[in-house]
Parts: C-alpha cells; structure tokens; sequence
C-alpha cells in the first residue's frame, strides 16, 4: 500500500450554525481514485472546496502531503491561518474541475491552459504552448486551441477544464459534480476523460452523481449524507452489498 | 376547457385552390409611421428654417470666434481640467473601490465615509469651498503632527482657481468612479474568482487578470457617461475664475453683447469633445467585449484579428 498523499481527519464546518460537515475522516493514497456520492445537502462539495481552502473549516484538519492545508505550525504549537497569498502556493498542488466549468471568457482555450504553467511554473512560453496542446490532444480538443470558451460545448468546456487542472501537474485532482451541468448526450465524452485520467493513476476525489462513473473508474467509494461518511468501500461493497439502508435507497432511487 | 382542433384529423381546412408562398409577402401598412415621418420632416425644416433666417443667431458671429484664440485657450483649459481631474478620478477611484470591497472593516470604512461626502454635496459647493480653503486652513504646512513644522505655505497664495478645479472636479469624480468600478467588481461570478484561486493564482494577479478584465465590460459604458459629465462639469470652473470654455466665451460676450452665438460657439465645441469620446468609447468597448458574444460563425478576417489579439494577450500575460 501506498502512502496517504491526502489525509483528512475530523473536518467540521458549519455554515451559520448550521453544521455541514460533522467530522469527516477519509484518506486518499496516491495513485486512488475516490468517488463521494451522497444526495445534495450531504456535504459532499463543502468538503471538497475544504480541501483546496476555498472554504475555511471550523475544525479539524487536512494535511496534503507534509503540508497541512490552510495553516502553519507555529514553533510553540500554536497553529496560524495563513494569508491568501501563502494559501496560493499551497493550491498550487490541488486541480479543481468545478461543475459550471468557470474556463475565463476573456481568455482562448489555449490561454485559458497555458497561463498557469507559464506565470504559476514559471515554464517559457514554448515550453508552456506545448505542454497545454498536449493536454489539448489528450481531452481531444487540439483544433480548438484558438476558440473563446463559448464557442464550445458544454462537454467540450469541460474537458478544457480538465486540460487546464492538469496543466500545473497537481498531486490531487479535485471533481466537484463534473458532469451535472452538461447535456446527457455530452457526459460521456467527459466521463471517458477522467476514467482515462484515473486509469493513468493520477489521485482524484470526484463528487459526483454518476453512478455508472463512480463504479467503473473509482478505486474506492464514499457515500456520504448528513454531514458524515455513512460508508465506504470498493465500488463492489457499496454498489451490490451496502451494509446501510440509506445508501441501498440512494441507490434505488438514483439508478431508477 | 375549450377543444383543440389541431389536435383533430377530421377538423375541416380551409380550402385554398392556390398554393401560398410568404417569400413575396407585403409589408403589413403602418399608417402611424407615416404621420410621425411627416411630422419629424416639417419640424426639422423648420428647424433648419430657424436656424438660417432667424438673425439672432449670428452664425458671422459664431464663424468669427470659434477659432479666435481666447475661445481655443478656453478648449485646451477645459481638455485639461478633463483630463487630470479624469485622472484622479480613475485612480483615486480605483484605490475607493478596492478599499470598499476589502477584508478590512477600517479600510471599508474609510472608503464608505468618503464616498459619502464627496458624493453627497453638491460639486460647485465643493468647487467654491476648495477655493476658500484658506478661510478654514489659513496656513498649510508640513511637519510632524502636534509637533515642530519643516515648512509653510499660506492656503491663499498656493490655491490658485487652477487647482481649486483641478481638486474639486478630481475628488468628486473619484466618489462616482468608485461606485462604478464596484458594481463592475461584483457583477463578476464569484465562480470565476473560485477558478482562478484553485488554479494557484495570488490575490493581486486574481484582480488585475480575472476580475478587472470582465468588469470592464459593465465599467466602461457608466465610465464614458460620467466623463462626458465630468467635460460639461468643468463649466462650474467659470465661477471661480478659472479660465475654460464657458468662462472664455462669456468673458468675450460681457464685452460684445453677442451672449447667443458665443454660446453657440461652446456648445459646438463642448459636443466636438464628447463625439470624440463616443468614438473612443466604441473602440474600448469592441476590445472589452472578446470572447463574450463571438460565435463560431464570424468571419476569417475576425478570427485572424481575434487570434493576433489572443497572441499578443498571451506573449504580455506571461511576462509577469
């Protein structure tokens, strides 16, 4: 077994005294492809943006590796949020693929990927070109490099979106419901992209309401509801001997 | 419920003998058209009757001073007032709408307060109070507060009419521009800020490269409007004796009489600027509106300018 590259342990939130997220603890080992399912309201999107500190937690805490998310160790034990501008670097080693794809409008597609290898890594611009239409021949979009994201489709948004996660090569690639903003006839092509990724052993953590997805491509899945993880396993136990009669009905009532 | 008949195959049809084609349609008759175009041509030959025959207005006259020398001192007076109280205006503007929309309560504060004021007194009040500083500051000098003075100078002697303008029309602009450039700031969608901060982006690049660029968009219609505004708003200049447009043409009809055409020849001038402005305004408004409504379906020649402009984004965004 591989290291935990991801480790979160007893995450609280709660949004204006209404608590979300009631102690999560989940790891994720490098190389494993983690699907969250719960219905809406479970909590599983805030612990997602938890762990690439778009949302602060209100306890407990994510470590990334050797670096513990959002804060910093003080010598006397003490532990210190850190600025946006630290918090920056830190995400720098988190990809996030958001389900209304949030490309920038003002930028190309190719823009749109090869900013962050470029000002982030620092890559010359060739270096930065080439490294984004790779990406762009691996999501199948190579001829599309010069469009303006909305000349594409939602499906094809998509999938630059993925190219642009990836561009800055992170050790963890966060999915927040990829596919439910998209027309039923472009989920696949989206869907094919990231069981290709999973397969390739990139670490992913995909919230999602594919279940067909989740029990193909994840290593591992998680159901959630409530604020805590209800159940995990392979998608094997999960999917055909669930021990838990809430994940059996959100099972039921999501496959039809 | 009453019954649908499309929704039958025994309803009866009425029965055409000759196929219809639309393609050769009329238009349908709009006789309300045809009244209001009438009456719009006999009220602007009027107009234009006026204009020749009514001798009032002097056109010898107006042909006379638009180029005379006092009136073009006034133009390049009322340009520069319009230029650096612009410029104020922007940064100064720029500096409130970041402060506003800032973490920190005493920075939103202190924004809010000066938007209050200048916003909410009246800018000849302001204009004619900056021009009496020296009534309520009698001698402004540089030093350590409460403690010794490096340097003095009497508010009378420094305030001249010229800068009285410049930092009564600058201030004032400054309030407004600060409400533009944040309505601008938060019609953003907050997912695009979430994106760019994912991607690893530092607060400052988020702001010069995600937000600022899709707010100009809704920054720069309101942003033309208050510089037209701020162009006739020199006009107040004249009551304190600075030497612009209006002040000009009323310093030469005090003398003539000639009050109609010299103010026909501001109004010539104070519409040559703001037409001027119109036209920059397309031109920043075409740049700001990239990848907004473009299809798949513009021309070759748009794609290639599109693609140049994109290359050239990308050479400069990446220097950084």
């Amino acid at each position: 077994m591989t290291q935990p590259i991801l480790r979160i342990s007893g995450l609280r939130k709660q949004f204006s005294g209404v608590e979300v997220l009631k102690g999560i603890d989940l790891k994720v080992r490098v190389g494993e492809t983690v699907a969250i399912l719960g219905s809406s309201g479970s909590g599983k999107s805030t612990l997602l943006r938890c762990v690439n500190c778009l949302e602060v937690p209100s306890g407990g805490s994510i470590w990334l590796g050797d670096e513990l998310m959002g804060y910093r160790q003080e010598s006397g034990g003490a532990v210190r949020r850190l600025t946006e501008s630290q918090i920056a670097v830190q995400r720098r080693k988190v990809g996030m693929v958001f389900q209304n794809f949030n490309l920038f409008p003002h930028w190309t597609v190719l823009q749109n990927i090869a900013d962050g290898p470029r000002s982030i890594l620092k890559l010359s611009k060739a270096e930065a070109i080439e490294r984004s239409m790779t990406l762009l021949t691996r999501v199948g979009l190579a001829d599309r490099a010069h469009a303006y994201p909305r000349q594409l489709s939602g499906g094809q948004q998509q999938r630059v979106a993925i190219a642009r996660a990836l561009a800055l090569e992170p050790a963890v690639l966060l999915f927040d419901e990829p596919t439910s903003a998209l027309d039923p006839e472009n989920v696949g092509e989206v869907t094919d992209v990231m069981a290709a990724l999973a397969a390739s052993g990139a670490t992913m953590l995909v919230v999602t309401h594919e279940l067909g997805f989740a029990r193909a491509a994840a290593d591992r899945v998680v159901f959630m509801d409530g604020g805590v993880i209800l159940e995990q396993g392979t998608p094997t136990e999960v999917f055909d001997n669930s021990q838990q009669a809430r994940t059996r009905e959100f099972m039921r009532k999501t496959l039809v | 419920m009453a019954t649908l008949p499309s929704n039958q195959t025994d309803v009866e049809l009425p029965v055409t003998h000759q196929p219809v084609d639309v393609a050769r349609a009329l238009s349908p008759r709009r006789p309300a058209t045809w009244v209001l175009s009438v009456i719009t041509v006999v009220v602007a030959v009027q107009l234009v009757h006026l204009f020749l025959t009514n001798p009032n207005f002097e056109w010898d006259v107006v042909a006379q001073y638009l180029n005379s020398e006092t009136v073009l001192q006034g133009v390049v007076m009322t340009l520069f007032l319009t230029v650096t109280a612009m410029t104020i205006g922007l940064v100064l503007g720029g500096i409130l709408a970041v402060c506003r929309l800032s973490d920190n309560a005493l920075l939103r504060a202190l924004a809010s307060a000066y938007i209050w004021f200048f916003r909410g007194t009246p800018q000849l009040v302001q204009l004619i109070f900056w021009f009496n500083i020296g009534l309520l500051v009698p001698v402004l000098s540089i030093g350590i507060p409460f403690g010794p003075t490096f340097a003095s100078i009497e508010s009378n002697s420094l305030v001249t009419p010229l800068l009285a303008a410049i930092v009564g029309l600058g201030l004032h602009d400054a309030a407004y521009q600060a409400e533009i450039y944040r309505a601008g700031l938060i019609s953003v969608d907050e997912g695009q800020l979430e994106a760019a901060k994912a991607l690893g982006m530092k607060p400052v690049r988020v702001f010069f490269r995600i937000q600022l660029p899709q707010a100009m968009r809704f920054i720069v219609p309101p942003t033309f409007n208050s510089i037209i505004a701020l162009v006739k708003g020199t006009s107040l200049v004249s009551v304190i004796g600075g030497a612009e447009l209006l002040f000009s043409v009323k310093e030469i009809y005090s003398q003539t009489y000639q009050t109609v055409p010299l103010l026909i020849v501001a109004s010539i001038w104070y519409l040559f600027i703001t037409t001027v402005l119109n036209g920059v305004q397309f031109f920043i408004e075409r740049h700001y509106g990239r990848g907004s409504s473009r299809n798949g379906s513009s021309s070759p020649v748009v794609r290639f300018l599109d693609r140049r402009a994109a290359e050239r984004n990308l050479n400069r965004g990446m220097e950084s």
